[in-house]
């Protein structure tokens, strides 16, 4: 079962950048791997993206609690804002905070990762906190446990396979995070990232940018095998339950988590609202039409629809290669942390890498997909489908085995387990990694970039596009299709929430 | 209202998925593929009707900017993804060159004083001034400057926005203009005399042009590094036209393309009045046929800077670029 998404993998991602690393390997590697300053940039690279992370948990586990224990009005909204940060274009929200914090530096690099990553920790820790059987921590509550005892020693422990999860995730996109980077460090600042991207595309450097490129493989190896070491040993069988019974409203001190979670979702809607306030009527209504002077070649309109056609595609092809991959991880025996490892490299790679890796190979394949619309979704969806996996796999394995037996000894085929036992347990969380996934394909930007064709940009394309040509409209029409594709983030994250408690209830 | 989300999310998923609703191009006549970067602009109208007169379809393929444009087609060099290219700048011409990436073609529409290359694999089709756009109404009061002298006078202190060169191409091409005017030795001491004058550093154009230049109303510096065209789309500002440096931009007709006498016409089209009439408005670049008037409002506000020596042989900027690049960053950012 995963040789599908392994095949995948292997022929969309690793192939190609095999390839473009494999034209760039000299003897010169070593000049590059030994000096100083290439180890200065891999310090600060894995310096900002710990340090983004840490603060992006920090600031999404209130969310997590929020969305995840308390019945309150509004929730819905909540869980679609904070999923708004993942659609917004790097470079419009390097803008933003460069508009909020002037002075720039190290702390709007982390400040503005965290903002870009909380959704991550909120969605996928909520995920599995929903479904934690409240009657533990309530046992621990009569034996007289306070609530932040419960909480660190009942729950905690439960929930450290999906923060360990998100943190991987958080990790990875940080230490790859470019746009944001490149505005917000001034050109001062650099991470591996941004020089893979300056050696490759400006100085055709390919040995630099491949020894580079080797540096954040094995950077992003490293990280993740000591994240599913620690994952492992916290990995234990939970029991699960619907989220009816789990979320309620919230008593005592529980309050004050509540009012953090809305400390934050303020300090969340900060840059949002700022790039709303720079839109204006006349950007809207240029919306319709193809900007000053034509700046692009269909209307801000279509390339909203392009957008939402191309993340659907995405996220289907990347829901089968995630469950796939989830299913077949929670029965493989020692490969499975092996497989678990691959499928999440895409993260951690430069897509400057990955789009040039795609040039010199994919026209080996019928069709020449190097030149095909297909190419976007497909490359999209490399990125989704470890989100998804990261969602699914900690519910996934949480699942009490027995449950599996005990339907196996009465009688119930494989197929017939996976259906009665896994599917309705599993079956919230599958709907938010397939919304979480819709979102981020409908934000994605580098490897997009890429690969669109100029007639069928995605909104952040046009959006980037907009924003670099001169003409007030232009500027204008840029923030309103930002607040357009706030809106469209909000409006999929509400209804998706809808069909979830439909699901929930057949 | 749950069974009509269901159904909307149904409809919005059916209605979205792109590989569905996948048009073919009309098989008609033959088609023409270009490679370009993302600047590249032409009125869809004017693509049709060259489609009616010669039967050519063109099919652009958009990405990145010069640099990634000359890698792709240098890294696609044994099996082309186009057969026509455009937008390689004096800055990669020799790159592309070297490699030997273009075939040769003389069209005869073809301004020979733009010539780069003694075979003809590259043809000039439009020529962009990167030059110091100065705000009047925010200088308040003081006069305006005119050379790259003026820019490091205490007068203008704090006033100039620069983009890096190693992350920008107007941010290169400013530098360019420095080393051109200075010479090998005498560029670094301008650029300390720049940063003692507190010139600020962006890694972008947008941000640099649409944040921090006072012209576009949101910055608060007077000075930005910008295109001679600039103007023509933001009033109250003009050019410095001595703190000019020329970029040209080529098409070449690329070698193994599929379609190469198609390729050529193409080409031709590129150089043809119609086409180079609207080049200004839909690139905010000059044309490079003799002849052709410009937009009423840039002849005003953005008229061609004069001097065409404006620019360093590609070979000379193809050799020192990255160590001019990284002597730049140790003086200006270290």
């Amino acid at each position: 079962m995963a040789l599908v998404p392994l095949a995948f993998l292997t022929l969309f991602f690793a192939w190609p950048v095999v390839a473009i690393i494999g034209l760039g390997v000299r003897v010169q590697l070593f000049d590059t791997l030994t000096s100083a300053d290439t180890w200065s940039l891999v310090g600060f690279t894995l310096g900002q993206a710990a340090a983004s992370t840490v603060v992006a948990i920090v600031a999404g586990m209130p969310l997590a609690f929020l969305l995840a224990r308390c019945r309150l009005p509004g929730r819905g909204l909540i869980q679609a804002i904070v999923l708004v940060p993942f659609v917004l274009p790097t470079v419009v929200v390097g803008l933003a905070f460069r508009g909020l914090m002037p002075g720039g530096g190290v702390w709007s690099i982390v400040l503005a990762n965290a903002f870009f990553n909380v959704a991550v920790v909120a969605r996928t820790v909520s995920g599995l906190w929903a479904s934690i059987d409240r009657r533990a921590e309530d046992a621990a509550r009569a034996l007289g446990a306070t609530r932040l005892r419960a909480f660190t020693s009942v729950t905690l422990p439960a929930l450290t396979p999906a923060i360990g999860s998100a943190a991987a995730v958080v990790f990875l996109f940080c230490s790859t995070s470019f746009g944001v980077v490149l505005i917000l460090g001034g050109a001062e600042y650099r991470t591996l990232e941004t020089e893979i991207y300056l050696r490759t595309v400006q100085l055709f450097d390919l040995p630099g940018a491949a020894a580079l490129s080797i540096l954040q493989l094995a950077a992003v190896v490293t990280a993740l095998v000591i994240g599913a070491v620690a994952r492992k040993r916290r990995q234990a069988a939970l029991k699960l339950s619907g989220s009816k019974e789990t979320a309620r409203r919230p008593v005592g001190g529980e309050w004050v988590v509540v009012g953090v979670a809305y400390g934050v979702i303020a300090l969340l809607l900060t840059p949002i609202v700022h790039l709303i306030s720079q839109s204006s009527l006349a950007g809207f209504r240029a919306l319709s039409s193809t900007g000053h002077d034509n700046s692009l070649e269909v209307t801000g309109f279509r390339a909203a629809l392009n957008s939402m056609g191309t993340a659907t595609d995405a996220t289907v092809i990347a829901l089968i290669l995630g469950v796939l991959s989830s299913v077949a991880l929670t029965r493989l025996g020692k490969t499975a942390e092996f497989v678990d490892v691959a499928m999440m490299l895409p993260l951690g790679v430069s897509a400057v890498t990955v789009g040039f890796g795609y040039l010199i190979t994919l026209d080996a394949l019928p069709g020449d997909l190097r030149t095909s619309p297909l190419l976007v979704p497909l490359a999209q969806a490399i990125v989704v489908t470890p989100l998804i996996i990261r969602i699914l796999l900690p519910v996934l394995r949480s699942i009490d085995e027995r449950l599996r037996q005990a339907a196996g000894t009465l009688g119930a085929s494989p197929w017939r387990v996976w259906l009665e036992v896994d599917v309705p347990l599993a079956a919230r969380s599958l709907v938010t990694a397939a919304a979480f996934g819709y979102v981020v394909a409908l934000g994605e930007f580098g490897a997009t970039s890429f690969l669109a064709r100029p007639d069928a940009p995605t909104l952040p394309i046009a959006i980037g596009r907009l924003i670099s040509r001169p003409g007030e409209l232009n500027n204008q029409m840029a923030y309103a299709a930002c607040t357009l594709l706030v809106v469209v983030t909000v409006a999929v994250a509400v209804l998706i929430e809808r069909f979830r408690t439909t699901v929930e209830e057949f | 209202m749950r069974k009509a989300a269901v159904a909307l999310l149904v409809l919005v998923t059916a209605a979205g998925c792109s590989l569905a609703t996948e048009q073919k191009p009309s098989g008609e006549g033959q088609k023409v593929t270009l490679v370009t970067h993302d600047s590249f602009n032409v009125r869809k109208e004017l693509l049709e009707e060259f489609q009616k007169s010669s039967g050519i379809t063109v099919e652009v393929r958009k990405s990145g900017d010069a640099g990634a444009l000359t890698n792709q087609l240098v890294l696609t060099k044994a099996n082309p993804i186009g057969d026509v290219a455009f937008g390689v700048d004096s800055t990669f011409a020799s790159r592309a060159l070297n490699e030997n990436v273009f075939q040769a073609y003389q069209s005869p529409d073809a301004n020979k004083r733009y010539q780069v290359d003694d075979t003809n694999r590259l043809t000039a089709v439009d020529i962009g001034d990167v030059c110091v756009n100065v705000h009047t109404s925010g200088l308040k009061g003081v006069p305006e400057p005119k050379t790259f002298d003026d820019l490091a006078n205490p007068q203008y202190k704090d006033m100039l926005v620069v983009e890096s060169p190693a992350t920008s191409s107007p941010g290169l091409a400013f530098l360019l203009g420095t080393v051109m005017r200075f010479g090998e030795n005498g560029w670094k001491d301008y650029w300390t005399r720049l940063k003692a004058n507190g010139v600020k550093v962006v890694s972008g154009w947008e941000e640099a042009y649409n944040q921090e230049f006072s012209g576009t109303g949101k910055g608060a510096r007077p000075l930005v590094v910008s295109y001679a065209s600039s103007p023509a789309a933001t009033p109250d500002t003009k050019a410095l036209l001595d703190t000019c440096y020329r970029q040209i931009e080529y098409a070449g007709v690329i070698q193994g393309a599929k379609n190469a006498d198609g390729a050529k016409k193409v080409l031709d089209f590129m150089l043809s009045q119609k086409f180079q009439a609207e080049v200004p408005e839909q690139m905010y670049v000059y044309p490079v046929r003799e002849g052709v008037a410009l937009p009423e409002a840039w002849q005003k506000s953005a008229p061609l800077p004069g001097d065409p020596e404006a620019t360093l042989p590609a070979q000379d900027v193809d050799r020192n670029r990255e160590s001019w690049v990284n002597q730049w960053r140790s003086l200006v950012q270290g």
